[in-house]
């Protein structure tokens, strides 16, 4: 496939686009944190989201979406992290609907995934316990007692938990990777708490215990290890698009502040010290683009070396959001460290962006082990 | 072109590439003369390179998407990319090399008048002609603008007197493409002219450069009252400087080619030969960090030349320009060069062993160093993003 967007995903992009800056602009997320909304999002927002088919994108059309892919919905996502809109598109979609297209059982896939395409069901995948991602630490267990297992363990850092009506928990039924496991946990279930953690970028996440929850076979995962470490793959691809997003956003604010702003009588951005480093970012950028458009086409076309991609991704997105939020600071000087500017939300949502599924140390490392060395 | 005829040309390409390109023309390029460059004075290195060419001339495919009035395959764009694929993935080496099929040909299709194009075009795809580039002058570097080699209107010819520097291969070509200045009048861009001259001309002489890596393909070139038919100016007099900045562009997306790495031999692999694993990772952890960003953007660049031909395709304008591609491919080609002398410790220093071929990665990697500087520096190409594509405002 090409390196560039069909008609229709460019239609989809664009509509995209208007939706989020009519319905979803920064400042509305400026109010949910202003006010400490207990949800976090905005339900009716969300509810428009399912309505033009986001929920749906990946999920195929017999189980009630429009499968159109993963360049679809990293478009959305790019889009997205330009007004860093707060839903459970990634939580319930992009990681949740995953886990289920490649690790669900024919009746969890069939009852599940259309409910989340409808948005009437929100889930959250529990798989962090560590300070650092890691998909071979899990120390939570499931032990098989009859036809149950019971779960008993604790996890961090779960997106959007404490709305989630279900939970995909992964824990290990045995020694080795062969062990890991995924089940499906009821929110209501005896022995699992819920705690909500407030975040740096004010986004929803939580901390949960099991302590002795029950679970029934049937809410075992078909698939386990494989499939979750693809599911890790294509949720850091889609992470590095939102990771675009917010650095175009950054930069395009910031090159226009460098045409306005006036000191010495003139605009800052003459002064060759700040077109220079403008430049590299451009070119950065540019580069991002490249391996973010590639890394989704990968998953749709369902590369066996999907995670050399998904690693050269989300390390290359972390790298360049995290040159391109430091620099939009310094290049608005004093005023870009102010709460009134929007860039504290940039940098905030950038750098638990680059923590989740593993940060730019962990992706480097990774790219230079699947090649040998 | 459908997916079927796409199919069958590819089919018949190769079968006829592998009957035809001699086994030893399939082989890694280890020097410049690996390649036919052509020419008065060309010389062939071996009777295979020599069948190669001739081989490739018959079918126009020196340079097989010039049009066939000029000699050349006739190939469409499509036809062209399939011919280039099945040729990399035999290994089969380019049959004719020479800047007037990357640089001169270019600007003589868009610019010059039909009987120039008549007269010098067949030239170049039979390597009859060698061309070779006079832009950048002693006190013309960055400031390319600002050259002053002048071309004086004699009546029937025009009079050139000054000189060129870093002129590649001066010495062995039979013309030179000029810039000149034909107007000390107006703004500097303005009196710039394009200009043909013949290195036979009396008055043209040369004078090789020798570099920090040792002897190179540059020369100074001079020309003291050296005349010059006034049929040899391309495009209209005063206005050479679009005719510069259009062939500078492929030049620079020349030079940036050098950011993919086509080495069969990927850099880790150095890395694993000369340091060694140690439970499967590098033994250098600190260099495996450096070597894996490196390959990092190895990569991503070669995704988004792969992009920027898609958005091509497609017309869209991808902002990917050769500017960019300069920049980071010079950039990536000076690094690789530096991780590869650095992981290959202090037997690549010698300069004096054939085993290493006398140095020849430590002079590789002295000669990148003019990577970021021919065709325009990195701070130019900078200036350019910044003005031309960020708009932003001129001091």
């Amino acid at each position: 496939m090409a390196l560039v967007l069909n008609e229709e995903q460019v239609l989809l992009k664009s509509s995209a686009v208007d939706f989020f800056n009519s319905k979803a602009p920064l400042e509305a997320f400026r109010k949910l944190r202003d006010e400490n909304n207990p949800v976090g999002f905005d339900r009716s927002l969300y509810a428009e989201m399912v309505e033009l088919g986001f929920a749906g994108l990946i999920i195929p059309e017999n189980r009630g979406g429009f499968d159109f892919g993963y360049v679809a919905l990293g478009q959305i996502l790019e889009v997205n992290g330009r007004t860093l809109a707060a839903s459970p598109l990634i939580s319930s979609v992009l990681l949740s609907a995953t886990v289920l297209n490649l690790a669900g059982t024919e009746e969890q896939k069939s009852t599940l995934l259309p409910l989340i395409a409808s948005g009437e069901l929100l889930l959250s995948l529990a798989h962090e316990e560590n300070t650092l991602h890691n998909p071979t630490r899990v120390n939570c267990t499931a032990t098989k007692e009859g036809e149950h297992y019971k779960l008993n363990g604790s996890k961090v850092f779960v997106l959007d938990v404490h709305v989630a009506n279900k939970i995909i928990v992964v824990a290990r039924t045995s020694e080795g990777n062969e062990g890991i496991r995924l089940f499906l946990v009821d929110v209501q279930s005896p022995g699992l708490s819920i705690h909500r953690t407030q975040m740096l970028d004010n986004r929803n996440a939580g901390n949960i215990s099991l302590e002795h929850v029950i679970i029934s076979e049937s809410d075992k995962l078909a698939g386990g290890f494989d499939e979750l470490c693809r599911v890790y793959d294509i949720a850091a691809i889609g992470l590095a698009a939102e990771m675009l997003g917010i650095a175009q956003e950054a930069f395009e604010r910031t090159i226009s502040y460098l045409k306005e702003r006036k000191q010495f009588g003139v605009s800052i951005g003459s002064f060759q010290a700040l077109q220079h480093r403008a430049a590299k970012m451009f070119i950065e950028i540019e580069l991002s683009k490249s391996v973010v458009i590639k890394a989704l086409t990968a998953i749709d076309e369902n590369w066996v070396n999907l995670s050399e991609l998904a690693s050269l991704a989300k390390s290359k997105l972390g790298q360049t959001v995290k040159l391109v939020t430091n620099e939009a600071i310094q290049m608005h000087g004093g005023i870009g460290m102010t709460d009134d500017m929007d860039f504290g939300f940039f940098i905030k949502r950038a750098r638990v962006l680059q923590q989740t599924m593993g940060d730019y140390n962990y992706h480097l490392d990774r790219y230079a082990s699947l090649n040998g060395y | 072109m459908n997916k079927e005829e796409q199919d069958i040309f590819r089919a018949e390409t190769r079968a006829w590439l592998e009957s035809n390109c001699p086994r030893s023309m399939r082989e890694k390029v280890q020097e410049e003369s690996d390649y036919y460059w052509g020419g008065k004075n060309g010389t062939f290195k071996n009777e295979d390179q020599k069948i190669w060419f001739e081989r490739m001339l018959a079918k126009g495919w020196t340079v097989p998407y010039w049009h066939k009035k000029y000699g050349g395959g006739g190939l469409s764009a499509i036809e062209n990319k399939i011919l280039n694929e099945e040729m990399a993935s035999l290994g089969c080496r380019k049959p004719l090399f020479s800047f007037g099929i990357s640089m001169l040909g270019p600007a003589l299709q868009k610019f010059a008048t039909e009987e120039q194009k008549d007269k010098y075009l067949p030239e170049i795809v039979k390597g009859e002609i060698r061309w070779c580039q006079g832009y950048s002058e002693p006190n013309a570097g960055s400031d390319l603008a600002g050259l002053q080699c002048r071309a004086d209107d004699m009546g029937d010819y025009f009079l050139v007197n000054g000189s060129k520097i870093w002129t590649s291969y001066g010495n062995k070509a039979d013309w030179i493409f000029c810039l000149v200045r034909t107007d000390f009048g107006s703004k500097k861009q303005r009196g710039i002219s394009f200009l043909l001259i013949d290195m036979a001309t009396e008055g043209v002489s040369t004078r090789p450069i020798k570099l920090i890596s040792g002897k190179s393909p540059f020369t100074e070139t001079f020309f003291n009252n050296v005349r010059v038919p006034k049929e040899n100016l391309v495009g209209e007099l005063n206005m050479g400087w679009s005719i510069a900045k259009y062939l500078l562009t492929h030049e620079r997306q020349m030079i940036g080619d050098m950011g993919k790495n086509d080495e069969q031999v990927k850099t880790h692999n150095i890395a694993i030969e000369h340091i060694g694993l140690q439970n499967g990772i590098l033994a250098d952890t600190i260099l495996r960090t450096e070597l894996a960003q490196h390959e990092m953007n190895e990569a991503i660049f070669e995704m988004t030349i792969e992009r920027a031909i898609d958005e091509a395709k497609a017309g869209n304008n991808s902002g990917a320009t050769s500017s960019l591609f300069k920049y980071y491919g010079t950039e990536l080609n000076m690094e690789r060069m530096e991780l590869q002398l650095a992981l290959s410790g202090n037997q690549e220093l010698v300069m004096d062993n054939p085993a290493n071929q006398n140095g020849l990665l430590a002079n590789a990697m002295l000669r990148s160093k003019g990577n970021s500087i021919e065709g325009g520096t990195s701070e130019i190409q900078l200036n350019i993003i910044a003005k031309n594509i960020l708009g932003l405002p001129n001091n």
